[in-house]
C-alpha cells in the first residue's frame, strides 16, 4: 500500500505538470493513476470526471479527492489533495511576491504556446483511449452525439449536459428487450 | 478579521461553483465589486497569468486573489477554504458510491453520463485549439504530436517537458 506521503508527492507532480483546467489534467491522471500506478481503472476516471462535473468545487481536486479516498480513506483523500494544490500555492506565492513581469518573458511564453498545444493532442488522444470504455453501446453513441451538437451548436452548460444524460440512462432500452 | 472573511467568501466560492475552475471567475469577480481586495483589472491579470503557470487554473486564481487580499496567509486561506466544500462533498460521494456500486441505477446513470463526459473533454480541447492552432506551424505541430503520441504511449509529463521545449526552440 502506498503511504500518505508518496501519495501527496505523486499528487504534487501531476499539479506541476497541469496546465488549464480539471480537463487537462485528465491525461496526466490517466497515464499516472491509471496506466502506471494501476490505482484505478478507465471507467472509474470516468465517473469521478462525470460526478465532478456535477458536484462543487474544482474538478482537479475533485478527481484528487476521489483517488485519495479510493487508496487511504479520508487521509488519502486530504493528502492527494493537499498534493495536487501545494504547486499552485508555492509558484503563485512566489509569481505573486517577486515575479510582478512574468508574462513579459518571451521564453516562458514560447514554453507555453507549445505546452497548450501538446495539451490539446493529449486530450484528443485521451479521448481516442478511453473511448472504448466510455462508449459500449448505440445507446452511448447517440448521448455522445447529442452532447456534442448540444455543447458546440448551443453552448449549453456542462452541469446541464451531465444532467440530461444522466437522466437518459433511465430510458428503457428497446434492442436489449427483445432479445 | 480579514482571514475570517476570506475563508467565508472563499468557502462559498467552493460550494457554489458547480463544474470546474472557471465557473469561479464569475464569483471573483463579484468579490472585486464587494471588496477593496482587488480591482477587476488586477483580477484579468489574475486569470491570465493563473493559465500560464503550472496547477489547476482554479486553485490558481483562488491563490492569488487570496495573495492580494492578504499576503501569504490570504494565499492559505482562500485556496484552503475553497477546496474545503469539495473534500467535504467527495468524502460523502465516495462513502455511498462504495456502498452502492453494485446497485443497477447508479451504474445505468454513470454509464450514461460517460459518453458526455468524453463530449466535454473534447469540448474543452476544442476551446484551447480555437486560441492556440492560429497559423499552419501551430496545426503542423499539433498534428506531429498527437501521431507520436498515439505511435509512442509514454507518460503524458513527457510530452509536455518535450512540447515546452518545441515551443521554445520554434518560438511559437
Amino acid at each position: 500500500m502506498i503511504s500518505l506521503w508518496k501519495l501527496y508527492a505523486l499528487f504534487f507532480k501531476m499539479g506541476i505538470f497541469t496546465f488549464g483546467g480539471g480537463y487537462a489534467m485528465l491525461p496526466i491522471l490517466k497515464s499516472e493513476a491509471v496506466e502506471k500506478h494501476k490505482w484505478i481503472s478507465e471507467e472509474e476516471l470516468l465517473n469521478y470526471y462525470s460526478i465532478g462535473q456535477c458536484t462543487p468545487g474544482i474538478i482537479a481536486v475533485n478527481a484528487a479527492s476521489f483517488i485519495g479516498y479510493k487508496l487511504h480513506g479520508i487521509w488519502g483523500l486530504i493528502s492527494a489533495t493537499m498534493g495536487v494544490i501545494s504547486p499552485s500555492l508555492l509558484i503563485i506565492i512566489l509569481i505573486a511576491a517577486l515575479l510582478s513581469n512574468y508574462m513579459d518573458n518571451q521564453y516562458l511564453q514560447w514554453a507555453f504556446g507549445g505546452i497548450r498545444i501538446s495539451v490539446i493532442a493529449l486530450i484528443i488522444s485521451t479521448v481516442i483511449d478511453m473511448w472504448k470504455k466510455g462508449i459500449k453501446s448505440l445507446r452511448g453513441y447517440i448521448i455522445f452525439v447529442i452532447a456534442g451538437i448540444l455543447l458546440w451548436c448551443f453552448n449549453l452548460s456542462a452541469i446541464f449536459i451531465v444532467i440530461l444524460a444522466a437522466v437518459s440512462g433511465f430510458i428503457p432500452n428497446f434492442r436489449s428487450k427483445k432479445q | 478579521m480579514i482571514y475570517l472573511l476570506l475563508f467565508w467568501e472563499f468557502f462559498q466560492i467552493g460550494l457554489f461553483a458547480v463544474g470546474g475552475g472557471l465557473v469561479t471567475v464569475p464569483f471573483l469577480f463579484d468579490l472585486s465589486e464587494k471588496y477593496a481586495w482587488f480591482t477587476s483589472q488586477e483580477l484579468t491579470d489574475m486569470i491570465a497569468i493563473s493559465q500560464s503557470t503550472p496547477g489547476p487554473v482554479g486553485i490558481n486564481m483562488a491563490t492569488f486573489a487570496g495573495y492580494k487580499t492578504a499576503s501569504i496567509g490570504g494565499a492559505l486561506v482562500a485556496t484552503l477554504s475553497e477546496v474545503l466544500p469539495s473534500m467535504i462533498v467527495v468524502y460523502f460521494i465516495a462513502e455511498i458510491l462504495n456502498k452502492w456500486r453494485e446497485n443497477i441505477y447508479v451504474n445505468k446513470v454513470l454509464e450514461a453520463i460517460r459518453p458526455a463526459v468524453l463530449a466535454l473533454i473534447l469540448f474543452a480541447g476544442w476551446n484551447i485549439a480555437k486560441i492556440t492552432i492560429i497559423d499552419y506551424k501551430s496545426a503542423i505541430i499539433l498534428f506531429i504530436l498527437l501521431i507520436a503520441m498515439r505511435l509512442y504511449k509514454t507518460s503524458a509529463i513527457f510530452y509536455i517537458i518535450i512540447s515546452a521545449i518545441i515551443g521554445v526552440a520554434l518560438k511559437i
